[in-house]
Parts: structure tokens; C-alpha cells; sequence
């Protein structure tokens, strides 16, 4: 179950974007942060820490308890309340420590 | 504690907190001796603070084979250190000795890479000096992703890391547990000097020993001469990045990048002349990520969480200084910039010299005599 | 890349700094205003361009959107999407964001940067679905997003009343209100009473008027409670109090407040206990100035005092620093400023009385052993009372031996806990226990983006020798 809704007012029903959660393709309004879309999504959880694993969700909403860490198209570890999002934007959980592309080429 | 021109005696007294003064009396405290450790307070310089956690030893002493050998018996030293004080303060300092790798960029670095190891291994004579030079291809089978730029590096056997912040935790609850006292927020209002015998006013306390070490860092300039010695420290600004943490991808420490086992990435190296400025330079840290991303062209993805700059111990020709006072014996002092990599010494050696009254003769090429000699034309 | 070189930079686009801004370019000074989100407004009046005439947040949050107009009609250039990751002292700002790296060099740097909400650091705060009012009324502010489900509001101050009157106009009343306002606290407020009744009658009135709100929309409220926790294994499942429980599905948490005080830390500015308010906040004066001449402060990074006050206090750091860059002389900078003192005054009469009524108790800066203090590195509280009986004389040291701090919030979180417990544990007061000194990068910047920062004007002299050499 979500932990938020749209309110029900017309004026906030206007065209939303469709962003994927974990895989799901979910509505969000426009302006609405990427960590607001995984609230919306229904997700418990947006990571688990590289501390010991505990799950975490959204505290602070304005980017200064860094909680709502998740990878945004590919790149870990953003502060997702701190992005807005956009269409197609591609939202999964942070677990843990990030992984790292050894591949990437020099510029 | 001293009231009213009450004087403690202690059997010895370290001046500074840090690693090298926690360490050495630590080692005082093991070796039974009743211990004060004075210290400063929240905000102080702290070198050890701003440490980069390397036991780093292939780069220590060229043109100065004590150095290297002093270095060499605390890396062997450290491997009982750090399980001593894991099982004694239940601190893991979580070392690590795989041995380590500097590495190169372009032909020329590498080739004054390989002088520099060559000329360690003709001065170590018969003590020895293992290392090897590494290709390129030789490096990229353990290290994933290494940058075309990277024409090799230099390896030996006796290099490792560790937490220094998990050290210095482990290495002051083994001096309490010890019996040693702590006396933080402190500086040293007043001192008196004879031969074996030392008394420090210190706010409300006095306190007393036949034994006093100075390690107090960039202070013990000033605090020398009071004893009866010279220590001609000066700041050396360094500067340090810190990663968000990451899957392990380094099995080995590479001198200016390392991992630590929480999986953040730790890089440096810098040195800047500017006093006892703790500020940091955003052209620096520049210069610092540049050259890593030249080095592993993937850490350009990273995210530097934390940073800061930290100011060395240096001396004037960067190897430690370790005195004894002419004056007043029974006063010691040891200075460096590597107080990690020489814990091991500091405690298992140096504090066991104190403890004893003299400073070993291998010591000697370590006094600031040697600053007295005036320099032979170059 | 050269180094642009300005008059005034303000950071932080809320009331403060779009006042300053707007009026420093009226005053003609080459203005540049940064900001970390999209869009202007900080927190306060975030997204506010967009609002709706009719919208459940009210008069109050409306009142920001001609603050907006002004800042976008203005000559002052606004870098949204911009972060600062260094200031040096002597003007040099150091900034990121999409388009890359850049740097500035300007003449005053005011630091607008606003508030964050106090931490309540309760047992369980680190579940998911435990989060700030602010964080609640941000979803409604940025995306019209209201929760569902069982939400329990905790805590006290006008916020707690605020947040709930919205939520009731957006259609979703909070179920329970946990008030945690002590006894004490209500006769302390009222010796302040007499003194702000006439002068914050208006703000005394809204007050009344948000709790009147409430109450008529029938929410249980619970006064004087203690003890709060939120309960659950991987998520909240229930809130507890004073021996009682009830199911949850979002516990909002908050107890004020507090400057935002990163920045100015990190410059080492010399900072104060505020001891009516509980919090840090940077030494300066009735303009903002500080004893670093380049660096000024305004807005609720300061003082706590609200929007309408900070806004005021963005216009006297705009004059002031036109006044200080001799595009008007003293005179008339006070001539100018005689109202806007006067309107800073009335707005702040009533802060006396709101710290009184809404003063946290002592759990909320001192909480029980088995709370997590860092929430980035998982350290609890017992661990740093260890590391101050072990010897750790404040949160530096501390940091040191737990890591507590070194998590990606830079101790923004976890600061005024630690410096609480330290100080209860050492049995010094707070002001002589010492705050944590930050440092750059005030916020994560990549490796990429930093190595491809070039250095304005070469690398200077004093940078000798071995980079990268070991």
C-alpha cells in the first residue's frame, strides 16, 4: 500500500509523468521528487544501508538526512528527494554498498 | 590530580595524544610503568585525525637505510600489535598486510619508480629489500579497470593499511585498561627540568616523573627546548578524499588510493607549504581526483562524501626525529609523519627504550644532531 | 575556465535569499543567486511558482510566489540545479551542477540556507515510515501528495498545527495528534505572554486559528506526552507513548526548528548556543555581517524567526552589502533600512514565547542509550557516552572513535545529538563541548566532476612536489 496519494483536486490531476519503480511503471506528478515517486510507488523500503542492511525509507524530504538514497537511471547512491523526475526516469532500491562499473572507459 | 601544590608522580609522562605519543604509552603502560598522557582538547591540529591509515613502508628511506629498517621492524612489529590490542580492548583495527603497490603514470615515473626501489635495495645491503616492478598487464589481473595511462608500479611484501581512527580508539582504551591516566584538555602552562626528574604544571595539576616523552606533535617545537632537546618540526598540509562506499574492488592498498573495509575509497596524495593553515584547496583536491581518474578511469563515477586536510610532522629532511636530552636524561622525544606505520615500533620498541632509561645506539642516526652537522656542498 | 568575478553571491533561494538578491540587483550589484532545487522558494515556499490560488497550504505559503516574481524579474542571475561544494574565505565559491563545474569570485557571500527540522530521536526513528511534518508538507508542497492510510502527528510547535490544518484541507486528516508540550513549558510561556499579545497579535491569531481548525475537524488530540517510539520490525507499524500504543502507518515527527548551520561551520565562523532556542547559530550582527568580511548570514540559518522575518533580514544583508561595496554610503543604507528593522522587530516579538511554549524536552536533545545518534553510520547513543568516558573531549573526537558524522549527511543529522550527549556525559554545558567542524564537499560531488574542475589561474606556489607520490 502507498504511504501517499494525489490529492483529489483537479488541479493536481493534470498530466503527470510516468516514471518505473523497481520495475513498475508508476504516475507521478509533475515536480514531484524521485523519492516521492517511491512513496507513491507502495515501496517500504527505497535501500538498505551499507552499514548493516536495515531498511530505510524518506526522513527529511529536503536532502539533508540523505535516507532516501536509491539508484536513479544507473546511478547509485542520489539523494532521490533532491530529483525530479522525469519521463522514463528509471527508479530502483540502493541495496547496500553500491557496485561499481570497472569497464567505463577514459574520456 | 594535584591540588593545592600537590604534586601526582607518575613513573613517566607523555606530552600528546596523538598516534605516536598513544602508542609509546601504551607501550609504557604495558611495560608496567605508572602512565599520565596529556593531551589537548575537541579542536587542536591532530595529525592523527586527518591520517591516511597506511603501513607504507616501500618509500621510506632512500639515502637513509636506519629509516628503512626502523620502518621494516615496526611493519613486522604490527601484526602482534594489532591482536594484542583486538583482544585486549576488543577494538578490530583491521589490518591488513598483503603488501602494497605505487603506482605509475607514463615511462618516465615508472623508470625513477624502479631507481628509487633499486637504490632501497643496494642501501638495505644485507637486511635485504624485496620488491618487484610490475607491468601494466601484470597489475590489471588483480586490479580491475586499471587506466591505459598506468605503465606499471612498484611491489613489495610489506606494505599494508588499517583503520588509524580504530587505532588510536584501540590504542587509548588499551592504556586505560592498562591503569594509564588520561589527561585530556590540557596544555602544558609550565615545565621543570633536571636529569630525572620532571614536573609539568598543567591548569589546576601538577604532575611529576623520572621519565617524560615529548609527542606532541607540531608542538613539541616549541616544548623541546624546555627538555633540553630540539625538535625542528614544521606543518606540511595534506589533503585527503573520501569516497560513498563501495563493493570491495582493491585487494591490496596502491600508496595513494586504498579501500578500507567499510568499501570507501580513500585517495591523496598532496603536500603544500602553507603553515599552520588547516583550509582546504579546491585546485589541490582537483589535482588529487585527476590523477585517480587517470588512474582508474571508473572512479570518475564516485561520489566524494567526505574530505579534509590534515597537517604532517615533517622535519626538515622528512625522517623522523627520536632524541634523547644530554641534558636532562630521562627526557625523550619522537617526531614523525608516519605515526601509523610506526606504531608498531613506537610501542613494541621505542616505549620498551624509555621504559629502560636509553634510547638503543641504532637510535643515533635518528637524533637532531644531525641537523647540527652542516650540510656537505651538493 | 576563468573565475567569473561578482559582486554578491547569495546562496539559497528561500525568503532571505530571493529578498537579498532581488534587492542587491536593484541596488546595482552584479547579483548571482544559487539554490540546490529546480525551482525558487527553498523549503518554506517550495514550489510555489506553481501553486494553485486555492491550495490547502494557505495564504502564508502563497505569500511566496511574489517573492519569486520579483527574484525572476530582477537583474540578479539565478542558478538553480546548482550546488556549492566549497567557499573559501576570501570570496571563492566553488560550484557544480548539470552543466559542470564552475567558480565564482565575489565580494560578500551571503549565506541564506534556511533551517532544518530539529532531529527527534526517538527509539525506532530510523523505520520506514517514521518522517518529519516538514518532509509531509513537502510532498504536498512539490507533487500535491497526501498521505494515505493511519498518520500520527508527534511532537509540538506551530508546524504540528500547520501541517495538520493542511492535511485536513487536502482531504487527509492526520488520526491522532500526540502533543508533546510539557507542563512547565505552558507556565514558562506564560510569564512571555503579556509581552507579545499586542505586538505578534496577528501571529497569535493564525495560531489560534490553525489549532481551532483542527480541533473542529474533531482529531483526537493527547496532550503532555512522553516516552514517544515508533515500534515495527522492517517498517512502522505502531507509535508508542506514555505506555500506550496505537497502530501507525506514517508517524510525522516534530520539535521545531533549528538554523542550518553546514556552511557556516565549515568557514569556521564563529558560532553561539542560543540557549532560549536550544541550537547553534552563527555570531553576527543586526545585518548579517560576520567577522569575516566577506561572509554574511541571513534567514533562519541564522535564528529561527520565520519566513516574513527572514525575508526582512535578506534586505538588511542587501544593503548592508551595498553599503560594504560602496554602491550607497552608510547613510543611506540606514535611511533604507529603518523599516525593515522595525518590521524585523514586530516579526520577531513573538519567538520569546514560541521557545518557551515549544522548548524540547530534554530527551529530544539527550535521548535514551539505545537510540541511534548517526543514522548514517548506525552509531547509538550509548557509543558516543563511551567515547566521552573513554576521554573524547567533544564531537570531533568523538567522531574519531565511533565514526558517528562521517556518513554522507556530514553530521547535519546527528550534530546537535551528539554535542547533547557529550556534554550531558562530560557534565559541561553545550556551548563549551563544540559543534563538529564540517567540511568541502558541503555536498557529494563526483570524482569526474571534480577532476575535470579546472583550477582558475594555475596551480599557485605554494602546492610543491608529489601529488599522487607516496
Amino acid at each position: 500500500m502507498s504511504l501517499f496519494r494525489k490529492v483529489s483536486e483537479p488541479a493536481a490531476a493534470k498530466a503527470g509523468v510516468i516514471v518505473t519503480v523497481e520495475g513498475r511503471d508508476v504516475p507521478v506528478p509533475e515536480g514531484a521528487s524521485a523519492a516521492a515517486a517511491v512513496l507513491l510507488a507502495g515501496s517500504d523500503a527505497i535501500r538498505e544501508t551499507g552499514v548493516s542492511g536495515a531498511p530505510r525509507a524518506p526522513y527529511c524530504m529536503m536532502g539533508v538526512c540523505f535516507d532516501c538514497l536509491a539508484e536513479i537511471d544507473g546511478i547509485p547512491n542520489r539523494q532521490s528527494c533532491m530529483v525530479t523526475v522525469a519521463p522514463g526516469m528509471v527508479i530502483r532500491r540502493q541495496h547496500g554498498k553500491r557496485t561499481v562499473d570497472t569497464a567505463v572507459a577514459a574520456e | 590530580m594535584g591540588q593545592n601544590g600537590e604534586m601526582k608522580q607518575h613513573d613517566a609522562i607523555v606530552i600528546g595524544g596523538g598516534l605516536v605519543g598513544a602508542a609509546i604509552a601504551y607501550g609504557l603502560a604495558r611495560e608496567g610503568l605508572d602512565t599520565a598522557l596529556i593531551d589537548e582538547g575537541d579542536v587542536a591540529f591532530r595529525a592523527s585525525r586527518g591520517n591516511f591509515g597506511l603501513v607504507w613502508v616501500q618509500s621510506k628511506g632512500v639515502g637513509a637505510p636506519h629509516y628503512q629498517r626502523w620502518t621494516r621492524l615496526s611493519a613486522a612489529e604490527w601484526p602482534k600489535l594489532a591482536a594484542e590490542l583486538g583482544q585486549r580492548t576488543g577494538v578490530a583495527v583491521g589490518l591488513e598486510q598483503p603488501g602494497g603497490v605505487q603506482l605509475c603514470l607514463g615511462d618516465e615515473e615508472f623508470a625513477g619508480r624502479q631507481a628509487m626501489m633499486e637504490q632501497m635495495r643496494t642501501e638495505a645491503g644485507n637486511f635485504g629489500f624485496e620488491y618487484r616492478m610490475l607491468s601494466h598487464d601484470e597489475l590489471a589481473e588483480t586490479l580491475p579497470g586499471l587506466g591505459p595511462e598506468v605503465t606499471g608500479g612498484s611491489w613489495t611484501p610489506y606494505d599494508g593499511h588499517v583503520n588509524s581512527l580504530y587505532l588510536l580508539h584501540a590504542l587509548h582504551k588499551g592504556f586505560v585498561e592498562r591503569g594509564g591516566t588520561y589527561l585530556p584538555n590540557r596544555t602544558v602552562d609550565y615545565a621543570a627540568a633536571q636529569p630525572h626528574d620532571f614536573r609539568l604544571g598543567s591548569g589546576a595539576d601538577e604532575i611529576a616523573a623520572p621519565r617524560i616523552v615529548l609527542a606532541a606533535g607540531l608542538g613539541n617545537a616549541a616544548l623541546a627546548p624546555l627538555f633540553g632537546l630540539s625538535a625542528p618540526v614544521r606543518p606540511q598540509r595534506g589533503q585527503i578524499l573520501v569516497t560513498e562506499r563501495s563493493e570491495r574492488i582493491w585487494p591490496i592498498p596502491l600508496g595513494s588510493l586504498r579501500q578500507t573495509l567499510e568499501g570507501s575509497i580513500m585517495l591523496g596524495s598532496s603536500e603544500e607549504e602553507v603553515g599552520f593553515d588547516t583550509g582546504q584547496r579546491p585546485e589541490v583536491m582537483q589535482a588529487i581526483a585527476a590523477r585517480a581518474v587517470r588512474t582508474f578511469p571508473w572512479l570518475a563515477e564516485l561520489q566524494i562524501v567526505r574530505a579534509w586536510s590534515a597537517l604532517r610532522v615533517m622535519p626538515p629532511d622528512g625522517k623522523p626525529i627520536y632524541d634523547e636530552s644530554e641534558k636532562f636524561p630521562g627526557a625523550f622525544t619522537a617526531n614523525c609523519h608516519s605515526g601509523v606505520t610506526l606504531a608498531g615500533a613506537h610501542a613494541n620498541a621505542f616505549a620498551p627504550m624509555v621504559a629502560a632509561g636509553a634510547l638503543d645506539p641504532m637510535m643515533l642516526p635518528f637524533s637532531a644532531r644531525r641537523f647540527d652537522i652542516p650540510q656537505a656542498a651538493e | 575556465m576563468t573565475t567569473e568575478k561578482i559582486d554578491f553571491a547569495v546562496i539559497g533561494a528561500g525568503p532571505a535569499g530571493m529578498a537579498a538578491a532581488t534587492l542587491a540587483a536593484e541596488l546595482g550589484l552584479d547579483t548571482v543567486l544559487i539554490d540546490e532545487q529546480d525551482a525558487p522558494g527553498g523549503q518554506i515556499y517550495r514550489g510555489v511558482e506553481r501553486a494553485q490560488d486555492n491550495s490547502p497550504l494557505g495564504a502564508d505559503y502563497l505569500a511566496g510566489k511574489p517573492l519569486a516574481a520579483a527574484l525572476r524579474a530582477s537583474g540578479a542571475t539565478y542558478l538553480p540545479a546548482t550546488t556549492v561544494w566549497h567557499i573559501d574565505p576570501d570570496g571563492t565559491l566553488s560550484l557544480i551542477s548539470a552543466a559542470g563545474a564552475r567558480t565564482l569570485r565575489a565580494r560578500r557571500i551571503l549565506i541564506a540556507t534556511g533551517a532544518i527540522e530539529r532531529p527527534v530521536p526517538i527509539p525506532g526513528w530510523t523505520l520506514p515510515g517514521v518522517m518529519t511534518a516538514g518532509a509531509a508538507q513537502i510532498m504536498l508542497k512539490s507533487a500535491g501528495l497526501v498521505p494515505t492510510g493511519r498518520v500520527v502527528l508527534a511532537g509540538q510547535g506551530p508546524l504540528i498545527w500547520l501541517v495538520a490544518a493542511q492535511l485536513i484541507r487536502a482531504g487527509a486528516p492526520p488520526a491522532l495528534i500526540l502533543e508533546t508540550t510539557s507542563l512547565g513549558n505552558y507556565h514558562f510561556a506564560a510569564h512571555r505572554l503579556p509581552a507579545v499579545l499586542w505586538p505578534s497579535r496577528r501571529a497569535l491569531a493564525k495560531g489560534i486559528g490553525f489549532i481551532g481548525e483542527v480541533k473542529r475537524a474533531g482529531i483526537p488530540i493527547i496532550h503532555r506526552v512522553t516516552g514517544l517510539a515508533a515500534r515495527g520490525r522492517d517498517h512502522l507499524e505502531t507509535a508508542v507513548w506514555n505506555g500506550c500504543e496505537t497502530q501507525a502507518d506514517l508517524l510525522l515527527l516534530h520539535e521545531g526548528v533549528i538554523p542550518n548551520t553546514q556552511i557556516s561551520l565549515a568557514l569556521q565562523l564563529e558560532h553561539r548556543w542560543d540557549v532560549g532556542q536550544l541550537c547553534w547559530r552563527p555570531v553576527a550582527d543586526e545585518w548579517g555581517a560576520t567577522a569575516l568580511s566577506t561572509i554574511s548570514v541571513a534567514g533562519d540559518g541564522g535564528g529561527i524567526a520565520g519566513a516574513e522575518a527572514a525575508a526582512l533580514s535578506g534586505r538588511l544583508a542587501a544593503l548592508d552589502a551595498a553599503s560594504f561595496l560602496d554602491k550607497i554610503d552608510p547613510a543611506e543604507r540606514d535611511r533604507r533600512a529603518r523599516p525593515v528593522h522595525r518590521a524585523l522587530k514586530r516579526e520577531q516579538a513573538i519567538r520569546p514565547f514560541l521557545d518557551a511554549l515549544y522548548r524540547p524536552a530534554p530527551a529530544v536533545l539527550v535521548p535514551a542509550d539505545e537510540v541511534i545518534a548517526c543514522r548514517c553510520e548506525e552509531v547509538a547513543v550509548v557509543q558516543i557516552r563511551r567515547a566521552a568516558r573513554l576521554g573524547a573531549q567533544g564531537p570531533n573526537q568523538a567522531k574519531a572513535f565511533t565514526r558517528c558524522g562521517m556518513g554522507p549527511c556530514q553530521g547535519r543529522i546527528c550534530g546537535s545529538i551528539v554535542s547533547a550527549v557529550m556534554a550531558d556525559t562530560l557534565g559541561r554545558p553545550i556551548a563549551a563541548v563544540g559543534t563538529y567542524r564540517p567540511r568541502a564537499p558541503y555536498k557529494p560531488i563526483t570524482l569526474g566532476a571534480l577532476a575535470g574542475f579546472e583550477h582558475p589561474e594555475g596551480l599557485s606556489e605554494a602546492l610543491t612536489g608529489a601529488v599522487g607520490g607516496a
